[in-house]
């Protein structure tokens, strides 16, 4: 039988893929998949807690993570087309600015 | 029976998929490992009982979130392979490694409070979209209007940030553009 558990235990596992992503990502926008790998990690669990509970809330918040989401992407990607108007580049390397 | 298969079918499918992501050198590769990854996890919000999660995920997520990404895709070189320069991968595996060990620990640990209580329970007999709608439009409503504002903002923000000298090409050389852009002012 599949429990609360499994499903906690694969979401901590894509959080982990994402964060490693997000450790190991020089391209922005390859930062940015990995965050979303996050945002989904989250919500897998919030979803399975909601189930096993048989409580809404979870869902809920799945909800506003959802539209949170939306809303990063769309930010984010206009600047990051901004950012590569202005440097031609997304690499995080090219884009350091100060020198310290 | 199905659900077992379905679950650890649809984990092994995630998990391999989004380590493509991941890893992947070509933003082509990871932007579509990351679309079916997405509809994977809509398949573990149905088996779960939230359907109209699930319906979200997919219209949201792999509708709207990688339309997005494709079009912005048009904007960035994207056939390219994306060159890294990892200074430690060895110490990157090591922490994702740790943190993973750390999370799956943490929520294997037993739940030992047994007062936990449904704050807004399921109905039986009524549908999720339905019980998820009474509950969004009653207790969540105030969170659920900032929320449509906070997306009224980023629709602005992305339409000044993306707008601004849409005439001019980002990927052709300099010089073309420039040979276009003189001739439209002589005309």
């Amino acid at each position: 039988m599949i429990g609360l558990t499994h499903y906690l235990v694969v979401s901590a596992l894509i959080f982990s893929i994402g964060l490693m992503g997000v450790l190991r990502r020089r391209n922005l926008l390859m930062l940015f998949f990995a965050t979303e790998v996050m945002l989904n990690a989250v919500n897998i669990a919030f979803a399975a807690i909601s189930h096993y509970y048989n409580d809404l809330t979870g869902q809920m918040f799945a909800f506003f993570i959802i539209a949170i989401a939306a809303s990063e992407v769309a930010v984010g990607l206009g600047i990051l087309i901004v950012l590569y108007k202005k440097h031609g580049s997304l690499d995080l390397d090219d884009l350091a600015s100060m020198k310290g | 029976m199905y659900e077992q298969i379905a679950f650890y079918l649809f984990s092994a499918l995630t998990i391999g998929l989004f380590l493509i992501t991941v890893m992947s050198k070509n933003v082509l590769y990871a932007m579509t490992s990351l679309a079916a990854g997405m509809v994977l996890i809509s398949g573990f919000f149905f088996i779960l009982g939230a359907d109209f999660l699930g319906v979200v995920q997919l219209i949201v997520y792999v509708g709207a979130i990688m339309a997005l990404y494709s079009f912005a895709m048009m904007f960035f070189d994207a056939t390219k392979d994306i060159k890294e320069k990892n200074t430690n991968p060895a110490l990157i595996f090591v922490l994702g490694g740790l943190s993973a060990l750390a999370l799956v620990l943490m929520f294997t640990a037993p739940i030992y409070n047994e007062s936990i209580q449904a704050l807004y329970p399921m109905h039986e007999g009524v549908g999720n979209a339905q019980d998820v709608g009474i509950v969004l439009f009653t207790k969540y409503l105030i969170p659920f209007e900032v929320a449509a504002v906070m997306l009224l903002v980023a629709m602005i923000a992305g339409i000044i940030l993306a707008g601004k000298k849409m005439d001019q090409s980002l990927t052709e050389d300099k010089g073309a553009d420039d040979e276009i852009l003189t001739q439209k002012d002589a005309k």
